[in-house]
């Protein structure tokens, strides 16, 4: 069975996040670059199936500029056996450029999973996933918290106010996972070192003309300075007060 | 020019985040000048005709005995044939659990951009804005639709639902539309409440976290006795659900859900950036922690510096004698 995981590269969560020169996108100096969080979750569901069958292939798929190739080989150092780079070096194109762009290579690629993270962790659009399902007709589930396969068909769980929607589909299909999937594996020294043989095809994307226009970027205004009320068990009949006559949020 | 707000049922009642969005679009609306109608889909009318109450003239609803779930494919038909019809200028989802999946289907079936999980929209010469947050709420970024229909998505809690009380009825159009529910390939079989009573992290007023100085799950209920007497819902930090004490569901910040609850009470939680990322929108925010140079009080309105293991049970029973006064 083949199955693609759809891989971003993102700013680190560390990161203090500063606007850049064009007043519209991160300021890059600095920044450390690493593999979407929630995508790991969804690389590392690709390849417990791919053990479980025993059969099949992996692989890991990006869209980006010529760097996203380190976070492309990480991914194969953590066990995808190839990766397909789809080349631009367009600042942060919108989802559905993405989208389409991704969509077109999966048409003709025809993977009967194709895995997203939930989000990613710069934009959190949390839209890319679903919008593929969607140009290629496909059943998708979001925020994947549990996933069980049998044959052509999939038990999903998924994340929803205040409990869980099981879905039963039959694939092909899309799935955008979360957080608590499963345990990530980390790349071994093996793993890193194959990882320098397995290939990397690199293809010029296609983007559509852009449907969202970035206006601007911003830093959230600083909370102002809070206070400390007092220290240990004697503080708390302020605090009460504080936050009934004071703040009246109780 | 008009605006068509999606209208989520669950259980066959409307859902709270469905007026707020209503709210929003009203006040859009006025600057607008068009009217502002609903779209539902659901297995029966969940009293849409109160939604008037709200904001809207009219709702229009298609049924389908398979909408009494979510079901996307039939949805996504729903939104776009209502779309088809009423030719909005927006179209306005909660980005709840229902509204993050639906929408980005919708902007894909009609090609148009999509702003997820706004947290405000603005009229800027004839054209809708939206502010969202980034990185989790490091920065915001406001964008421009080069397409029509605008698609947004606003985040729950953060627009005020309308007061109401003067609107006439909304006119409830029944929606016809094409669906085959033999061809969907996926199907909801059930739904798990997980937390029964208990609001989600992303829908409460108020949340009371734990982190790592509580030393070990036992000792959640410290958390768990606070947020029973202040009726919130408990987070955690990342290092507590990775370490296995709390599910991810818990987790709040950066990979996990970002919060804005009237009040945030940060118990035994240091303050990582992710974690501020992910609940410095709360209105109120109390910290307390044993270290004085923690960096959950740079964003505390409140804090105090003390063992949580004493001044949480002491707040804990100093809300309960209030509670008790009325």
């Amino acid at each position: 069975m083949l199955q693609v995981v759809c891989i971003k590269q993102v700013a680190d969560t560390e990161t203090r996040v500063k606007v850049g020169a064009d007043g519209k996108t991160l300021d890059p100096a600095g920044v450390t670059w690493i593999l979407n969080p929630y995508d790991e979750f969804a690389l590392e569901q690709a390849l417990q199936i791919r053990e479980k069958l025993g059969a099949g292939e992996v692989v890991v798929m990006s869209l980006g500029a010529a760097g996203v190739q380190t976070t492309l080989r990480n991914a194969l150092a953590m066990g995808a056996d190839r990766a397909v780079h789809l080349r631009t070096d367009a600042v942060q194109p919108d989802s559905l450029a993405v989208a389409t762009a991704l969509a077109a290579e999966l048409e003709d690629l025809k993977p009967q999973l194709i895995w997203f993270g939930k989000q990613a962790v710069d934009d959190d659009q949390a839209q890319v996933g679903p919008m593929v399902a969607e140009l290629l007709g496909h059943p998708c589930v979001t925020v994947v918290a549990k996933m069980e396969l049998a044959g052509d068909t999939a038990t999903i769980e998924r994340e929803i106010e205040g409990g869980r929607e099981v879905v039963e589909l039959r694939l092909p299909a899309v799935l955008a996972c979360d957080k608590g999937l499963n345990q990530p594996r980390y790349a071994s020294l093996k793993g890193i070192m194959a990882a320098k043989r397995k290939p990397i095809e690199e293809k010029a994307a296609t983007l559509v003309d852009p449907a969202l226009e970035i206006v601007s970027m911003a830093l959230p205004r600083a909370r102002a300075a809070g206070r400390v009320v007092g220290s240990g068990v004697e503080a708390v009949p302020e605090l009460v007060r504080l936050l009934r006559e004071e703040a009246k949020v109780i | 020019m008009s605006i068509l707000v999606f209208i989520e049922q669950r259980d066959g009642r409307v859902r709270p985040v469905s007026r707020e969005a209503l709210g929003e679009a009203s006040r859009i609306a006025a600057t607008l000048g068009g009217p502002v109608v609903g779209v539902c889909a659901a297995a029966s009318d969940p009293g849409l005709a109160a939604l008037g109450e709200a904001g809207a003239s009219e709702v229009l609803l298609a049924t389908h005995e398979s909408f009494a779930t979510y079901e996307p494919a039939g949805y996504v038909a729903a939104v776009a044939a209502a779309v088809e019809r009423v030719k909005p200028g927006a179209v306005i989802f909660s980005a709840s659990a229902m509204g993050r999946d639906l929408a980005p289907r919708v902007a894909a079936r009609l090609g148009v951009g999509l702003a997820a999980d706004c947290v405000s929209l603005a009229v800027e010469g004839g054209s809708l804005q939206a502010t969202r947050p980034v990185y989790a709420g490091k920065a915001t970024q406001t964008l421009a639709f080069r397409k029509s229909p605008a698609i947004v998505s606003l985040r729950p809690k953060v627009f005020a639902p309308p007061a109401g009380g003067n609107g006439s009825a909304a006119v409830v159009t029944p929606l016809a539309i094409a669906h085959d529910a033999g061809a969907v390939r996926a199907r909801i079989s059930e739904v798990k409440a997980m937390s029964a009573g208990k609001m989600d992290l992303t829908e409460a007023d108020v949340i009371v976290s734990g982190g790592r100085g509580l030393k070990g799950p036992e000792h959640f209920d410290l958390v768990e006795n606070l947020a029973a007497a202040l009726g919130a819902t408990v987070g955690a930090s990342r290092a507590v659900v990775d370490a296995g004490w709390r599910p991810h569901s818990d987790q709040v910040g950066q990979t996990g859900k970002t919060v804005s609850p009237k009040l945030y009470v940060a118990v035994a939680i240091s303050g990582a950036i992710q974690h501020l990322a992910g609940m410095s929108s709360a209105r109120c925010i109390v910290a307390i922690n044993k270290d004085p140079e923690a960096p959950i009080f740079k964003v505390a309105d409140y804090g105090i510096v003390g063992d949580a293991f004493a001044v949480v049970p002491a707040l804990t029973e100093a809300v309960k004698k209030l509670n008790a006064q009325g």
